[in-house]
């Protein structure tokens, strides 16, 4: 991808995002929301070059909102985000066994991305699902009532899913 | 037209886990086949409060409430209930057991104050709030001169529910005071303190008493624009709140010259990234103003200096969503429900090893054993109750046999039990000390900002400590350390998170001590659950 195409694509969302909103002095998140749902999972770091142009502010400091939350990333990620909580509440009902599933049937550590790019492997703090845990967000779903099996069973389906090539 | 028979279906971000969006479907296509669509409303409704029994469909009128499992119940359902009139016992939900409803004698629905709705009205649709008083404390209040409202809520006691406990009046008569050409108001829905998800269930099941209370502080302290500052991993919620925002524009109850009253209000929903310290109310304001969520130096305190340096009113989701009720009966009523110093009521979130997990909106000063017992349903499994925190990550741990403490803003001074955001955690005998301190100083250690030395370091060095315990590597004067490191964070952090974290860390040291020192020079963990490195002894010698 070019930073011509880069620029164009965040100079338009920019601008729509603007008009989206309240008179605003600041909506950089709100921008970089836009931007990482437009790539994908991810922003490019040249979008950055291109938000300084146009907010004005230092590179340094788009730079460091966008490595500062957790939702961000620079790096490319997988087709699908999987975010498991870590937090106590699931830890204390089984979350432990969970976790250590999900690294086992994917072959990643927290972090990382399975060599097809299909899954990108997130820790998470607690995701307000408690009722139901241990949980885990693979992109905007909500899988809860975690055990070793559901997480292999629910893998497995979207792995399936890949090969057949289902959208 | 309504028909005669309505099926209210709990559609909530925990209940569709559950399945509740397929059961509605599959009900709906049962009804079709059973040409039952004339007969039958098939409606959603917000969270009932609890998840054990499956997805809860509330059959009216005849008030029956049904536990779906599977598909199979809906058949049942269907062929025996809405065809037959034959209600089937095995999949009624006891009345006596939703938590709502649990103290039979005394409940009524006055009770309820924030989830009054929830359940009962679709939360998509504004027309059924306002059936249900929507909008009517606001009216009430257009009626009334700011320093009016400030009174009754002064009077109200009415004290925030995000955590810290201060008095929501007080709040917003510093701000009504300041004579400024801009102010704001900010709904912080950053819920994010582990165990904590009421917010996020008053925003999905009853979104609109969000929307009034801020529009009641807005016209109380000057302010026309508000944000609500929502995480960015609650995507119901977001949706839930944006489309009520937009049905209120649509009905005039935001925008220009509200109901003909001169005054204006503007709403916008923020979305977070994923940063516990944002739930920080400067942090947050840092974070609106689009700037990574690092608290600022207080004073000047947000009432006075807040969002783009204007004064701003901060409050949590439930307390905004409490507003409403009581500029609408009044503070007699609130102060009739809950302890002197702590009035009305209070949701609380259970979760961890109970039979019952859910959210229940209690009287403040419930005890913890009743949150336990009675509306969580006790412990799991047949296990014994180890010990509970309260309070959410920075809360308090208390053990079994001190479960007796009311809990209100006063607990923690009292009786040493923290209401914080009203996370009930319970934790049974299978777990051990050590590794639930390792897990809760892992998030801390993660979630510290980096600002100031005491807390990034602090939770560093405590997280190795704790992990040389939970390796069977640990000694004595490691826990003195814990200790010291607890005081200089707790004396020298920047903000509320880093002073925070000492209270979880000393209270399960100093009530779990034996159970740390027991892993000390130890062969196994005393509980089996730290896996101890094999080649302790070898090294030590």
């Amino acid at each position: 991808m070019s930073f011509e195409e880069v620029k164009n694509t965040v100079k338009k969302i920019y601008e729509q995002v603007k008009s989206e909103n309240l008179e605003e002095r600041d909506n950089l998140i709100n921008i970089l929301h836009a931007i990482q749902e437009h790539y994908g999972n991810y922003i490019p770091l040249e979008a950055a070059e291109v938000l300084k142009e146009l907010t004005g502010r230092p590179l340094s400091e788009i730079y460091e909102v966008l490595t500062f939350y957790t939702m961000f990333s620079t790096d490319k990620r997988g087709k699908y985000i999987i975010r498991v909580c870590k937090s106590l509440p699931c830890h204390v009902t089984g979350g432990a066994a969970v976790l250590k599933s999900l690294k086992d049937v994917l072959g990643i550590d927290y972090g990382q991305t399975t060599e097809d790019g299909l899954f990108t492997l997130e820790e998470s703090s607690c995701l307000g699902l408690c009722g139901v845990s241990p949980v885990m967000l693979i992109n905007d779903e909500a899988y809860g009532n975690l055990t070793p099996e559901k997480v292999r069973k629910i893998i497995e389906e979207i792995k399936e899913k890949e090969r057949s090539g289902v959208k | 037209m309504r028909k005669p028979i309505t099926i209210l279906v709990s559609i909530d971000s925990n209940s569709i886990l559950l399945g509740a969006r397929h059961f509605k479907n599959y009900l709906i296509n049962r009804l079709e086949h059973y040409n039952l669509t004339e007969l039958v409303d098939v409606l959603e409704t917000g969270s009932l409060g609890r998840y054990d029994q499956g997805v809860l469909f509330l059959l009216l009128p005849d008030n029956k409430m049904y536990g779906i499992k599977d598909t199979n119940d809906i058949e049942l359902f269907v062929e025996e209930q809405l065809l037959k009139g034959r209600p089937v016992k095995e999949l009624i939900v006891e009345e006596i057991q939703t938590p709502k409803s649990v103290e039979a004698k005394k409940v009524t629905e006055e009770e309820r104050i924030v989830l009054k709705r929830a359940g009962k009205i679709d939360p998509k649709n504004i027309e059924e709030y306002i059936a249900f008083d929507g909008y009517q404390g606001f009216a009430k209040a257009l009626e009334m001169k700011p320093s009016e409202i400030v009174n009754e809520l002064k009077a109200s006691g009415l004290r925030g529910r995000g955590g810290a406990g201060f008095p929501t009046g007080l709040k917003w008569e510093f701000t009504m005071n300041v004579n400024a050409p801009e102010k704001f108001i900010i709904c912080n829905a950053d819920e994010g303190e582990p165990g904590t998800f009421k917010d996020r269930l008053i925003m999905e099941g009853d979104p609109h008493s969000v929307i009034e209370g801020m529009l009641i502080a807005g016209y109380t302290v000057g302010a026309s624009k508000g944000y609500v500052y929502i995480r960015g991993e609650y995507f119901e919620s977001v949706d839930n709140l944006r489309n009520a925002i937009a049905q209120a524009y649509e009905y005039g109850l935001l925008g220009e010259n509200i109901l003909d009253s001169g005054f204006s209000f503007d709403l916008t929903v923020r979305l977070g990234a994923g940063a516990y310290v944002c739930g920080e109310e400067t942090a947050l304001i840092e974070s609106i103003e689009g700037k990574s969520g690092r608290p600022r130096l207080k004073p000047p305190y947000p009432p006075v200096k807040g969002l783009f340096q204007k004064p701003t009113v901060v409050n949590n989701v439930e307390t905004f969503a409490s507003v409403p009720a009581i500029v609408l009966k009044g503070a007699e009523w609130f102060k009739s429900f809950g302890t002197p110093s702590s009035p009305g009521t209070k949701v609380f979130s259970l979760c961890g090893n109970l039979v019952r997990r859910g959210i229940v909106e209690a009287p403040m000063g419930t005890t913890v054993a009743d949150l336990i017992f009675k509306y969580g349903g006790g412990i799991e499994g047949g296990k014994m109750l180890k010990m509970v925190q309260t309070g959410g990550a920075a809360g308090t741990f208390i053990k079994a046999d001190e479960i007796n403490i009311p809990l209100d803003f006063d607990s923690f001074k009292n009786h040493g039990a923290s209401l914080g955001s009203g996370v009930i955690l319970a934790i049974d005998d299978s777990h051990c000390a050590v590794d639930v301190a390792l897990n809760l100083m892992e998030f801390f250690a993660h979630e510290s900002c980096g600002k100031c030395t005491p807390c990034r370091e602090g939770t560093r060095l405590i997280v190795n400590i704790l992990r040389e315990f939970s390796k069977g590597r640990g000694t004595l004067e490691m826990l003195d350390n814990l200790y010291d490191i607890a005081y200089t964070m707790q004396n020298s952090a920047f903000c509320g998170l880093g002073q925070s974290v000492p209270v979880p860390l000393t209270s399960i040291l100093d009530r779990f001590r034996d159970e740390f020192e027991a892993h000390i020079g130890a062969d196994t963990c005393p509980v089996g659950v730290c896996r101890f490195d094999k080649k302790k002894k070898k090294a030590r010698k």
